[in-house]
């Protein structure tokens, strides 16, 4: 287990860092960095720990990336960020920068960023300047895939997920709200959908080709042919080379459903996940199914699910965890960690039988990432 | 030389300094100089668009612009406002 742990919380007024202390214990946070600002995520490079990059942006101010070479006890912001060109066809503006993540281990210093508009830039330099990446950003089915809406979801449609094969720097996935789930085989210089049996119940065709909602992706760290995805109608799971998803949702409970907005792999077992169930009946309130949070845990390939519950509230808790704001640690036992947009951070240290509030108070939480500490 | 008045958003750029000065005839020419000397700043008040961004406010005077076409006298003020409502 790693002795020292180290949370990086994004939230709609400014990051935290929350440390442990030796054990996962003694949490204590660290902050605020960019007070005001909203930090849609906040990443370590897991080449290089020092390296820390933030998509920030205000109420007020443009989009913008902030980056730390020396683990963030400094910051600056990159010279160039996410931007379209001045001629852009379909005359975009980067709104915010909602994902990034880090490149491929063989490519040091490479990370992809995906914004909203949904859009995908690419930076060379640790996030200093970023380029578009004009194979989707110019894709001749750009608008088909990515249609222009104002708004669109509660935040505004954006890339939501940036998913890259470990085995094959080349070979990368993207989860969207509007797409499902774009698959490249060449770094981004072409797309095609990866949609085959994932509903979409709003749409006229319930299964087509694209226009799916992909909430998230994630590969199973020891078989990175297995892709779990919490769709916005479902969960489902993907074993590559085939095409066709499964929903393994249905084996969820039919009082809590199957739907959510993350979704998070064991670390060591590519037949355990974890979601967190929210509320997505009639208007979708987005809330803990009945006010009763819990975690879901699959260690079967989704063939079931088990409430996992001990800790939280067990009536009147009302959490929703977005996308970015549930991860795992590689620890063993692995660690759980969610924050809430009531300003919770939650973990669990045995791999989700139990869980305790490690922090409170913080402003709305958009993501949560982990960093192991020496 | 134009006197710009800088916003409370703005002002981590420009080392505190709410008031500043900056060349250029039009609105877009005293923003690239304001660039130059505090990088980052323009980027966050227009779009790559050159479009004002949705929550900034340009006055020149009284006179409210949003185009950065907008011609900028010499002794002109150029004040910059964030206008945001909401939580």
């Amino acid at each position: 287990m790693a002795d020292r742990t180290r949370l990086l919380i994004g939230t709609r007024k400014g990051a935290w860092f929350l440390d442990s202390g030796s054990g996962r214990e003694g949490w204590s946070p660290q902050g605020p960095l960019f007070l005001g600002q909203i930090i849609n995520h906040l990443v370590s490079d897991p080449r290089d720990p020092e390296v820390l990059l933030a998509a920030a942006s205000t109420g007020h101010l443009g989009p913008t990336v902030q980056r730390s070479v020396d683990g963030g006890k400094t910051w600056a912001e990159a010279t160039r960020p996410p931007a379209f060109p001045s001629d852009d066809p379909h005359g975009r503006s980067v709104h915010h920068t909602f994902w990034l993540e880090p490149g491929h281990a063989s490519e040091p210093g490479v990370w992809w960023a995906g914004a909203s508009p949904q859009s995908l830039f690419r930076s060379a330099d640790n996030g200093d300047t970023w380029d578009g990446v004009t194979g989707l950003n110019e894709h001749p089915k750009v608008l088909d895939w990515f249609p222009p809406m104002d708004g669109g979801t509660p935040d505004g449609p954006m890339i939501a997920g940036i998913v890259i094969d470990p085995r094959d720097a080349r070979h990368m996935y993207l989860a969207t709200p509007t797409a499902g789930v774009l698959e490249t085989a060449d770094q981004g210089e072409t797309w095609a959908p990866l949609n085959e049996n994932v509903r979409c119940d709003y749409l006229p065709d319930p299964y087509p080709e694209y226009g799916q909602d992909a909430h998230q992706i994630a590969l199973a760290p020891t078989n990175p042919d297995r892709i779990w995805q919490q769709n916005h109608c479902g969960i489902y799971r993907l074993d590559r080379p085939a095409h066709r998803w499964d929903r393994i949702g249905d084996a969820m409970p039919r009082d809590v459903g199957d739907i959510g907005f993350s979704i998070v792999p064991h670390p060591r077992c590519e037949e355990t996940a974890w979601v967190f169930p929210m509320d997505g009946t009639e208007v979708w309130p987005r809330v803990s199914p009945g006010g009763r949070p819990a975690v879901y845990r699959t260690r079967d390939g989704g063939a079931s699910w088990e409430r996992q519950d001990q800790g939280f509230p067990r009536e009147q808790g009302w959490f929703t965890v977005k996308r970015q704001a549930m991860c795992g640690d590689g620890s063993d036992p692995m660690g759980l960690y969610l924050g809430t947009t009531s300003g919770e951070i939650w973990m669990s240290g045995d791999e989700g039988e139990s869980w305790r509030q490690i922090a409170a108070h913080l402003p709305e939480i958009y993501s949560v990432a982990v960093v192991p500490q020496a | 030389m134009a006197q710009v008045l800088i916003p409370s958003q703005l002002t981590s750029y420009t080392g505190g300094a709410t008031r500043v000065e900056a060349a250029g005839g039009t609105v877009a020419a005293v923003l690239d100089d304001l660039d130059r000397r505090f990088p980052g700043l323009k980027f966050r008040v227009i779009d790559e668009r050159d479009c004002v961004r949705r929550h900034m406010r340009l006055f020149i005077g009284r006179s409210e612009t949003r185009s950065i076409a907008a011609p900028l006298g010499d002794g002109d003020e150029l004040l910059i406002f964030g206008a945001l409502s909401g939580g």
